[in-house]
């Protein structure tokens, strides 16, 4: 039996990274998500695993950090949010276009500016349509437990070494503060100087005679290589749309209508379908993991067969456009959302699903 | 005896290090950055330390230093050198990390990169090279221009009232615990940058020695934007620019224990 | 001691900027009146008066020159 012990949501972030055996991770403080860093330095694994960990001066700082360890072949990860990961956007976008492969965790709030420092979901567009500068996609993993927060380091990292691209954890005030019982996954060791590049034959960390030099950089003033080097990444972004999309179900069978909600806002989407169930509604629930690539084709095969969709979020319509765009006008698209720190309640939902199909 | 015949292997006394690539420098004519390029290579091929080498380019004229370095390079976002440094090298402990740095770069946009790298003594060489003008970019006013200097965007020069006065890091940065070894030096003559490569070996020597930061200024010219020719830009340099960023040591830890 | 010296130019990579004809302490290098490819004036050795110090190669920010050198 593997154990199991009650985390919250941003301790399980800090746990994980430890028993994974990630090298570094550089940080700032930031409502809601200053547990990761706290939990880490409680934790000192340079101590034990050798990991290092840091506090920067500023998110700025941080993500330049996680571009010189990640330039280096090392497994880094960073965390924030939302003003703060708007604060990055510069080092994402560097990231991205060195190919640069890290784990970010946005532990969301809601904005604009200052905002507030309750959940939200308010960085939908921001994370998944970019933030920074240039024609570039995070790969972005939407945590709805303590668990997903605690398996997605492992699994980002995965993913971003995989495509050498960086990993947006898009998780929200409510997923990071939450405390849940959560199963500690078999540990894995640090890499060996020779396994990180053995990973990472491009790391920037020391030209040995027998190899070019490497070096880690995202300027190209030939238009030519610049439109190119575009082209090619465009390809990577259409080969993660086609390998790892994820998403879950519920209720969807025989459903005639369908939520589409990601992290928190599915788990009380899930409790809205039940309550419409038992109201005699045949309502279903898409639950997109990954944000980016989302998981268009299914939304798109179940705008055949359902009356209606809702997407459900925590602001004020972002996730939505996708949903329409892969709905393409086949079912009628409604939103529901709240904003500033307040969170819908499972009837508030049924509410809102009946008052859009005209059920009252 | 005649010119050829001291032309023969067994005389040869100085030449180009392969540590620098045969890539013919973007550089103007008689740009510094081709010296600093050029010691930097000299040291790193006298330590015999091309493979624990890491260097971290700016934005600025010198972003493209990985094309003349033969060594593994990060090139960073505008300022953000000593972040990348920071992490390159608590990763990697036993390599030698430094960064090279413009004044814009290091002085304006990334002043608090720099100076809390210096105050978390950071165990790296940052190199900067400081002409008081932002040079990629066309000449305009950088952190660091002379009260007075024209530049593209101070046509009449610079004065204090509208632009603030020059920023004059190297003593700023010595009040902090962290750093190791701070100096200032030039490369407009041979023993000008005699002295600046011993500089520069110093600070890659301190800089796996786990003694704090160590900080190169280099005094240094940009005759494009300065609308000299280089000869007559290093006598201006040393006329006006020495005065305010006087050449030689502001701190050694290691000396002056 | 005395030493006499001479230096090769690789004139095709030279841009012409002087330093060397500035830091030479025996005034044994000029532009020449020719340019290369680039249009460059470049820098040549001229008479008999090197001494093989290399202040012109180690000034040279293009690295352009090596130095040679005797005992005489």
């Amino acid at each position: 039996m593997a154990e199991k012990i009650l985390l919250k949501g941003n301790e399980a972030i800090a746990i994980s990274a430890i028993r994974n055996g990630i090298d570094g991770y550089f940080g700032y403080p930031i409502t809601p998500q200053s547990e990761v860093m706290e939990t880490l330095m409680k934790e000192r694994p340079w101590l034990t695993t050798g990991m290092v960990v840091l506090q920067a001066e500023s998110e700025t700082s941080s993500i330049n950090m996680v571009y010189g360890g990640a330039a280096s072949g090392k497994k880094v990860m960073t965390s924030s949010s939302s003003p703060g990961i708007s604060l990055m956007c510069e080092g994402i976008s560097y990231l991205a276009g060195a190919e640069l492969p890290c784990v970010i965790v946005d532990c969301q709030r809601g904005g604009p500016g200052l905002g507030t420092i309750q959940p939200s979901q308010s960085d939908y567009n921001q994370v998944v349509k970019g933030g920074g500068h240039g024609d570039y996609r995070n790969i972005v993993l939407a945590p709805a437990s303590a668990q997903d927060m605690y398996d997605f380091v492992d699994l980002g990292f995965d993913l971003a070494f995989r495509y050498r691209n960086p990993v947006v954890i898009l998780a929200d005030g409510i997923v990071g503060q939450m405390m849940e019982k959560v199963e500690l996954r078999p540990e894995k060791p640090r890499r060996s100087q020779e396994e990180v590049i053995s990973d990472a034959p491009w790391a920037a960390v020391g030209k040995p005679s027998s190899r070019e030099r490497n070096i880690i950089t995202s300027l190209s003033l030939e238009a030519d290589v610049q439109e190119k080097f575009n082209h090619k990444l465009q390809e990577k972004y259409d080969l993660i749309q086609e390998k790892e999309v994820r998403y879950e179900t519920y209720r969807v069978e025989d459903a005639e209508y369908l939520f589409v909600a990601f992290g928190c806002s599915s788990r009380i989407c899930e409790a809205a379908t039940d309550l419409l169930r038992e109201e005699g509604y045949k309502v279903g629930m898409l639950r997109p993991v990954t944000l980016f690539p989302f998981p268009a084709k299914v939304v798109s095969d179940m705008a055949d067969k359902v009356r209606s969709m809702m997407s459900i979020e925590l602001n004020l319509g972002q996730m939505v456009d996708d949903v329409r765009l892969a709905a393409n006008g086949k079912c009628p698209v409604g939103f529901y959302g709240r904003q500033g720190g307040n969170i819908f309640t499972p009837d508030e939902i049924a509410e809102a699903f009946k008052k859009f199909n005209n059920f009252e | 005896m005649n010119i050829e015949d001291i032309k023969k292997p067994e005389n040869l006394v100085y030449s180009k290090t392969p540590l620098l690539t045969d890539a013919v420098m973007h550089y103007c004519p008689g740009c510094s950055h081709g010296v600093v390029h050029k010691l930097v290579a000299e040291v790193i091929e006298e330590m015999g330390i091309q493979d624990k080498t890491v260097g971290i380019s700016p934005v600025g004229c010198s972003v493209f230093a990985y094309n003349y370095i033969d060594i593994d390079w990060q090139q960073a976002a505008h300022g953000r050198a000593p972040a990348l440094a920071t992490a390159v090298k608590r990763l990697n402990p036993e390599k030698y990390v430094f960064t090279y740095q413009g004044d814009g770069d290091l002085c304006s946009i990334g002043t608090a990169e720099i100076i809390h790298a210096c105050a978390r003594g950071e165990n790296i060489l940052v190199i900067f090279i400081n002409n008081g003008i932002y040079g990629m970019t066309g000449g305009q006013m950088a952190p660091t221009t002379l009260l007075g200097m024209k530049t593209s965007t101070t046509p009449y020069g610079r004065d204090a009232k509208l632009n603030g006065f020059p920023m004059v890091i190297a003593p700023m940065i010595a009040e902090l615990d962290g750093t190791a070894y701070i100096t200032r030096q030039s490369v407009h003559t041979a023993a000008a940058a005699r002295k600046a490569k011993a500089a520069i070996r110093k600070g890659l020597e301190y800089s796996v020695k786990g003694v704090g930061l160590s900080f190169v200024e280099i005094v240094a010219t940009c005759n494009s934007g300065w609308k000299l020719s280089p000869v007559e830009a290093n006598r201006w340099m040393v006329e006006n620019m020495f005065p305010k960023y006087p050449i030689g040591d502001i701190k050694d830890v290691l000396k002056d224990k | 001691m005395a030493f006499k010296g001479a230096i090769d130019i690789d004139k095709e990579k030279c841009k012409g900027c002087a330093v060397c004809v500035a830091n030479c302490p025996t005034a044994s290098i000029q532009l020449s009146k020719m340019v290369n490819n680039k249009g460059y004036h470049y820098a040549e050795m001229v008479g008999e008066g090197c001494i093989g110090c290399s202040s012109c190669a180690i000034v040279c920010p293009d690295s352009v020159i090596s130095v040679y050198r005797i005992k005489i």
